[in-house]
């Protein structure tokens, strides 16, 4: 099943399981559904509990956040990751704050799904990934989506806490099959699931014993699928032998399947579609640099896309984005 | 639903009947004795500034105290009010939790937020206050989106001031409220300044008209007696009841105080002039000499009572 669909679906089982479950975002409705179709048919199933709102993602946010106040299970989504930074005062000063500065008195738990980045010569304003923004914002989980997570799982493990989630889809991952792991395998290779104390998962992919790996690649969302393809013809072809983890929740970090891999590996590399410069990568650089200090073979390395804006044109955005070229140059230099 | 006696009001806790009422007495008594609870309040926090037992800044509502007491006689159980960073007043007329909000600007874990929220960001049973200007309106259409999908005849009652009206997602607020015809109450206090910046240098147009132009009922009363704001809000929330839409109050009042703290630049013969406005005397003046002197000293051994028990948590 496609990611969409499976997204979609995750929706639906959300929608059914619980009726104080919301849906709210531009042109969501049938027979539309959705700028990217995840939600179609859900508002011919669901009247009323799946809406279709005016251009105004502060109120798209705004409304999901007092609907949230009164007990409701918003499910809200901006059209466009690039449109979030209209959103940004109801998530930072409102949705985020709520149930600490009223010291637990009430809870805000709104999930903000948005597609994000870029590789579909959509330009500047509607093909970024600006989650780089939201994290580490107190009391906001981050989470993206990736191919070896199942949506439901995780939608239904954000849908059984209370914190507000900014769910990042990136828009490449949509037409792509899930590959979840089953049987302790995803597609030939070892893929060792990680749940979190709050049900969320990590996965770690590698086509020989840990042991064996010389370095970890930490990638989410498309990154990952990248760099799973990479790594595994790499190990095919070159016998060069890397792990991928891939967490689903990006901020905070679950740190134990990070750390469980790199304390073996020694070495890490970061990659996200981000702008470089005060990045997810910077930030695990840090924690993992003073974590592991003294027995690392190599500093941390990051890579992530040029701090610029993305271009139209498709020569221009393949040079500026990360590609699976530059995914593979940067694999290649931690395995040298 | 009007609260004709005491026991309609909503329940609060921290009560004292000081300050919210005392069973039997006349509307008029109680009306009277609410705003200058109010009053009083905010006065006693000013001079605790001055004795350094607070921390931070505080927004007083002095001179608007008619506008929350209004309002709140009201609205019951199955209503929510949003408000704003000068929350004090509309805090203590739908709960009455004196203590507690002494408590939580003292910074102490006793107050109704722990101290965390401290002056601006307060939350009660059916009450919600924050500190950034213009969301709390989509907020408080999304209380109201949840009333309206719950199918009671509870409301979503949000205050917001007049220099609010500078903020986009207020408006993106109003335009979906009213296209989902939800039982949203707005309560625009004008109190002629935004800090300070008069109204004048601050809005354009007519603020009945941005209401209208999204298609609110729209009730306007230029006063700071109680009753006749008590008169706009009864007709008010009976329309925002019936879920046809939602509906605007706008209040032309005055603030008779500084925007936070020793910052007022405003004309000192203009807020002389107001003084004669003061909801307090308006209202007082309809009050016995007796009566009205009970009150009075009532309220001020209730306050002084609940800075006291703060002083000693």
């Amino acid at each position: 099943v496609i990611a969409a669909r499976a997204i979609g679906d995750a929706l639906r089982a959300a929608l059914n399981e619980d009726d104080r479950v919301i849906l709210l975002g531009e042109d969501l409705v049938d027979p539309y559904g959705g700028a990217f179709k995840v939600t179609r048919g859900l508002s011919t199933d669901f009247p009323g509990r799946v809406r279709s709102t005016p251009i105004s993602e502060g109120a798209i946010t705004g409304v999901s956040a007092g609907l949230a106040l009164s007990g409701y299970r918003p499910i809200a989504e901006i059209m466009f990751g690039d449109f979030l930074t209209l959103c940004f005062d109801q998530i930072v000063n409102h949705i985020a704050k709520y149930e600490a500065m009223y010291n637990g008195k009430a809870t805000c738990p709104v999930i903000i799904r948005t597609p994000s980045g870029g590789g579909r010569g959509y330009g500047p304003t509607h093909s970024q990934s600006l989650e780089k923004h939201f994290l580490g914002v107190p009391h906001l989980r981050v989470v993206a989506s990736s191919l070896v997570h199942d949506p439901a799982a995780v939608l239904r493990a954000l849908l059984a806490q209370d914190s507000p989630v900014l769910l990042i889809e990136h828009k490449l991952l949509y037409p792509l099959h899930l590959m979840l792991p089953g049987g302790g395998q995803i597609e030939g290779d070892i893929a060792e699931e990680h749940i979190s104390a709050d049900r969320l998962p990590t996965v770690s992919i590698r086509s020989v014993p840990r042991e064996d790996c010389s370095f970890t690649v930490l990638a989410y969302g498309y990154q990952a699928e990248l760099a799973r393809r990479v790594l595994s013809r790499l190990a095919l072809e070159e016998e060069i032998f890397g792990e991928l983890v891939v967490p689903s929740q990006i901020s905070p970090l679950d740190w134990e399947p990070i750390d469980a891999s790199v304390n073996v590996t020694r070495s890490l590399l970061v990659i996200e579609e981000s702008v470089e410069g005060f990045t997810w990568g910077s930030e695990v650089a840090a924690r993992t640099s003073s974590r592991f200090f003294g027995e690392l073979r190599r500093p941390v390395a990051t890579a992530a896309s040029d701090p610029t804006v993305i271009p139209s044109s498709k020569t221009l955005e393949a040079e500026m984005l990360m590609t699976p070229e530059r995914v593979e140059r940067a694999i290649r230099q931690v395995a040298a | 639903m009007v609260a004709d006696t005491i026991s309609a009001a909503p329940a609060v806790t921290g009560w004292d009947v000081r300050l919210v009422g005392v069973p039997g007495e006349a509307r008029a008594e109680r009306l009277y004795r609410r705003m200058r609870f109010i009053r009083r309040f905010e006065e006693s926090l000013l001079g605790l500034f001055e004795r350094g037992l607070l921390n931070g800044t505080t927004h007083a509502c002095i001179g608007q105290e008619a506008d929350a007491v209004a309002i709140m006689e009201h609205l019951g159980d199955d209503d929510h009010v949003f408000s704003n960073h000068r929350c004090h007043g509309h805090f203590l007329a739908r709960t009455g939790d004196a203590l507690g909000l002494m408590a939580e600007i003292m910074g102490k874990p006793e107050g109704v937020c722990g101290g965390i929220g401290g002056s601006q960001h307060l939350c009660a049973p059916g009450f919600m206050s924050n500190g950034i200007q213009g969301g709390i309106v989509p907020n408080a259409t999304g209380i109201a989106l949840a009333k309206q999908l719950e199918g009671g005849a509870g409301v979503s009652v949000v205050f917001i001031g007049d220099g609010t009206l500078g903020e986009g997602a207020t408006y993106e607020a109003l335009n979906l409220a009213s296209l989902w015809k939800l039982p949203l109450v707005v309560v625009l206090e004008d109190n002629e300044w935004a800090q300070s910046t008069p109204s004048s240098a601050n809005l354009a147009g007519s603020m009945r008209d941005r209401f209208a132009a999204f298609g609110f009922a729209v009730l306007e009363v230029d006063s700071t007696d109680v009753e006749k704001i008590d008169a706009v809000a009864e007709r008010a929330l009976t329309r925002g009841r019936r879920q046809e839409g939602p509906v605007a109050i706008i209040i032309h009042t005055y603030r008779l105080c500084h925007h936070s703290k020793n910052d007022d630049n405003r004309p000192a013969d203009e807020v002389a002039a107001r003084w004669d406005l003061d909801p307090i005397e308006i209202h007082g003046r309809r009050l016995g000499l007796a009566s009205r002197a009970a009150i009075d000293a009532e309220v001020e051994s209730a306050v002084q009572d609940v800075i006291d028990r703060a002083v000693a948590l």
